[in-house]
């Protein structure tokens, strides 16, 4: 499966680009996320702690269970800061 | 319901006539603006968001408010880029028959708008950035509306 995946914040700070397009036989936010994190160690510093980081399907809000099916989009982000 | 997101300053005054210009049917506009605070050497902040998905959060947390409160009007307006301090960065108006719907529309859209759009926060101070932690507190608070 092909997927582009966007960055912001630190997070994109740490992958060193806004975006990139990916193949992976990842089901799930998760298992893209160990699939990443195999691949270089600027994978694994940008996802060191999940606990601070968010991700979005398609601009959807999703969790790391989330399944990729369907799915063409994945952010991933920290803890939203606006107003 | 209107919703922008832009990198250019807006004019609180204006937004507010236009909000009401014509309308016999509100007795309260409410609104709110955030502005850039200096707590101390801080030179401005820069404010990234997810072009596509940020219009698309607001949107819906808009909806969520005109869903829960009868208004007349909801707007919000939000700004990204280079701030410095004493600019606004975003504003929320809310327009309803009585003040209350309006006063907690507003609340409520503060509140959502803080933890669920996809806005992050830099700042710049002493010729070093960081990015700004979320707070507890802003998560918190979304837990009052249920």
């Amino acid at each position: 499966m092909t997927l582009t995946l966007r960055y912001f914040a630190w997070l994109r700070e740490r992958v060193g680009a806004p975006t990139e397009t990916v193949e992976t036989a990842a089901g799930t936010v998760a298992e893209l996320v160990d699939d990443l994190r195999a691949r270089e160690e600027r994978y694994a510093l940008a996802f060191a702690d999940l606990r601070a980081v968010r991700v979005a399907l398609d601009q959807e809000l999703a969790d790391l269970a989330a399944p990729l099916g369907g799915v063409r989009e994945v952010a991933f982000f920290p803890p939203m800061t606006g107003g | 319901m209107i919703v922008r997101v832009q990198r250019e300053d807006f004019d609180l005054g204006a937004e507010l006539a236009a909000l009401r210009a014509g309308r016999t049917d509100m007795g309260a506009l409410v609104s709110f603006s955030g502005l850039v605070r200096d707590g101390g050497g801080l030179a401005a902040i820069e404010l990234e968001h997810y072009p596509g998905m940020t219009e698309k959060a607001l949107a819906a947390i808009a909806d969520e408010a005109e869903a829960r409160w009868s208004l007349g009007v909801c707007l919000v307006v939000h700004r990204y880029g280079r701030l410095e301090p004493g600019e606004q960065i975003m504003m929320v108006a809310t327009g309803a028959a009585h003040r209350q719907a309006a006063f907690e529309a507003a609340e409520f859209l503060m509140d959502y708008l803080k933890s669920r759009a996809p806005f992050w926060k830099k700042e710049e101070a002493g010729g070093a950035a960081r990015w700004v932690d979320a707070r507890e507190e802003d998560e918190a608070a979304l837990r009052r509306w249920g």
